[in-house]
């Protein structure tokens, strides 16, 4: 590799006694910081979101070469090899990661972020080991806890969404206790470490008890909860790059961390208010499923049941349809046949919109990535505050895999577990179908007054199954 | 690093603030994209990574760790804006009518 010792000969040249970064570097630093911040601008609208993306990556690469230039790098190998190599499976995850799983390839990337800036932490504790300060010290563990932690809770939210482990909580006797022990344990090593450098033993103590507790963190949290999760670990990766900024005192570090922290944090807000949830609920609650209410009363004669038949005869007849994706849509992956049912009823002079509540995919935002595949145009799919005051004027409102989130308890009963969360109100529609497996509760776990109303058909089937069921029906009437 | 720690305080939040409003004015259809975002630009932390990987200097420990560290940041410069732009391509606006 004599190109690479060629590089270190020219930046000899460059600096021969350098130090701190030389001028243009913080220049470039500056620029790509600025870059990173126009990116997130430019994502507040479609028309210059792919130019964010540009403006992203063109600051990265600025800044990837000047670091390659700095003084400091002396060996380029090892360097060559760890690019090629990450960017190879970085390339791979890219191209190949089908919409459905983009959840789990995030929080994979979220393990990948966290367990840089851990490592890197622990390079920096090693490295000036004798001569540790109390500070750099507390930052450095700050860092490792951090980066240890969402780098093990990432990989087991990744394994539940992509279904390798148990997507339902994993719930035992005395776990939170347990977890605060474990917490605890963490932050005395921590502390311990901070006020006596030296002993270095413990660091390797704190680092295992740093993993155990992403791991625990994670567990009794179940899969209708993982878009909060998704957005915690988020907020926590970045957190922990930019805790790696101050270790290594870098401000473009401090910032690209910070935008991601604070990113992951609203994300997080927005999808706790949308699930009526608090963090701490989310976190240490397994209040799910607890309160299942008896659903004889509300249910018992009331439920009208459809059939695809009648439902392509509504559809069809009907001037405004609103379908209601929900997140048992994306599990059972049916966003294609709803796209050709979407295409079918367009074609027929029948106006379509989809009215997305924020917890309707499996991460947040994941609904309209996965319609936009289908190639259903952005302008059909609206947020909530958007679309709900004008089910009022919509004959028939299609409720795909969607429960809780349709309820009209949150709006009219005071006393209800889910009162107060904000829903679509699909009720005020004409006619509303609700497509549905059986009558078994959402993830709150009670029963929905909804499916007993005047206007609501019940069509007991696989969301899938379903769609391709009333399409085959409204092809066959012609 | 006593010294900096102040003015690095400030930047964290200036950051944090900018990035709330920036972030705040994001669609709700693109959150997904914007998560996927955030993230390869927090691999910036690339940078901290070379610093250890090209120290040189022979100690086995720092090389492994700064190398592996740099691989894993780099998966997710490259993957991350990749994928942002996979998902933000199929965004489409109705052709014609």
């Amino acid at each position: 590799m004599d190109w690479i010792n060629l590089a270190v000969v020219i930046k000899a040249g460059f600096y021969p006694h350098a130090a701190g970064l030389p001028w243009y570097v913080t220049v470039i630093y500056l620029a790509a910081a600025g870059s990173f911040v126009l990116s997130l601008k430019w994502l507040s609208s479609h028309k210059t979101a792919r130019l964010g993306v540009k403006a992203g990556e063109i600051g990265m690469a600025a800044a990837i070469i000047a670091t390659l230039f700095l003084p400091e790098i002396r060996q380029y190998n090892w360097i060559f090899i760890a690019g090629i190599a990450g960017s190879a499976v970085g390339i791979l995850l890219a191209v190949f990661t089908p919409m459905t799983a983009v959840p789990q390839q995030t929080a994979l990337s979220h393990a990948f972020g966290a367990l840089a800036a851990a490592l890197v932490g622990t390079a920096e504790f090693y490295a000036h080991q004798s001569h540790l300060t109390h500070f750099h010290t507390a930052v450095i563990c700050l860092e490792c806890l951090l980066g240890y932690l969402t780098f093990t809770g990432s990989l087991i939210a990744a394994g539940k969404l992509h279904e390798v482990l148990p997507t339902r909580p994993l719930v035992f006797k005395f776990q939170n206790p347990l977890n605060f022990i474990i917490f605890g344990l963490a932050i005395a090593c921590a502390t311990w470490l901070a006020i006596d450098p030296q002993q270095t033993i413990l660091y390797p103590i704190f680092i295992g008890l740093a993993l155990l507790f992403g791991v625990m963190l994670i567990i009794p949290i179940g899969g209708g909860d993982m878009p909060t999760v998704i957005a915690l670990l988020n907020s926590y990766a970045g957190l922990s790059a930019a805790a790696m900024g101050f270790v290594v005192n870098n401000k473009l570090l401090i910032i690209g961390g910070a935008l991601e922290g604070s990113s992951g944090f609203i994300l997080s807000m927005i999808m706790c208010k949308a699930m009526n949830r608090s963090f701490v609920n989310v976190l240490f609650g397994q209040s799910q499923g607890n309160t299942v209410v008896g659903t004889d009363d509300v249910y018992t004669g009331r439920i009208k049941k459809t059939t695809p038949e009648e439902v392509a005869e509504l559809l069809t007849s009907a001037r405004r349809v609103a379908i209601v994706p929900g997140y048992g849509l994306a599990v059972a992956q049916a966003q294609h046949v709803t796209g050709e049912l979407f295409k079918l009823l367009e074609s027929k002079g029948v106006d379509v919109q989809f009215a997305i509540h924020p917890v309707a995919g499996r991460m947040p935002g994941h609904m309209n990535v996965l319609l936009a595949e289908a190639n259903i145009p952005y302008d059909h799919l609206h947020e909530m505050e958007e679309i709900n005051d004008q089910f009022g004027e919509v004959d028939v409102v299609l409720v795909n895999g969607a429960n809780d989130v349709v309820n009209p308890d949150a709006r009219e009963n005071p006393k209800s577990p889910i009162a107060g969360m904000p829903i679509l109100n699909v009720d005020k529609a004409r006619t509303v179908v609700v497509i549905k497996r059986s009558l078994s509760p959402g993830f709150a776990g009670i029963p929905n007054p909804l499916f007993a109303r005047d206007n609501c058909l019940m069509l007991f089937a696989d969301g899938k199954t379903a769609t391709m069921d009333i399409i085959q029906q409204i092809k066959s009437e012609g | 690093m006593g010294e900096s720690l102040t003015s690095n305080v400030f930047v964290f939040l200036l950051a944090a603030f900018l990035g709330y409003e920036v972030v705040r004015r994001v669609s709700p259809q693109l959150h997904t994209p914007l998560m996927a975002l955030t993230n390869a630009i927090s691999a910036i932390s690339v940078v901290g990574a070379l610093t250890i990987a090209g120290a040189g200097g022979g100690h086995v420990l720092l090389i492994t760790l700064g190398t592996v560290a740099t691989a894993c940041a780099m998966v997710n410069v490259v993957g991350g804006f990749m994928i942002t732009d996979r998902m933000l391509k199929m965004f489409k606006k109705r052709k014609d009518k």
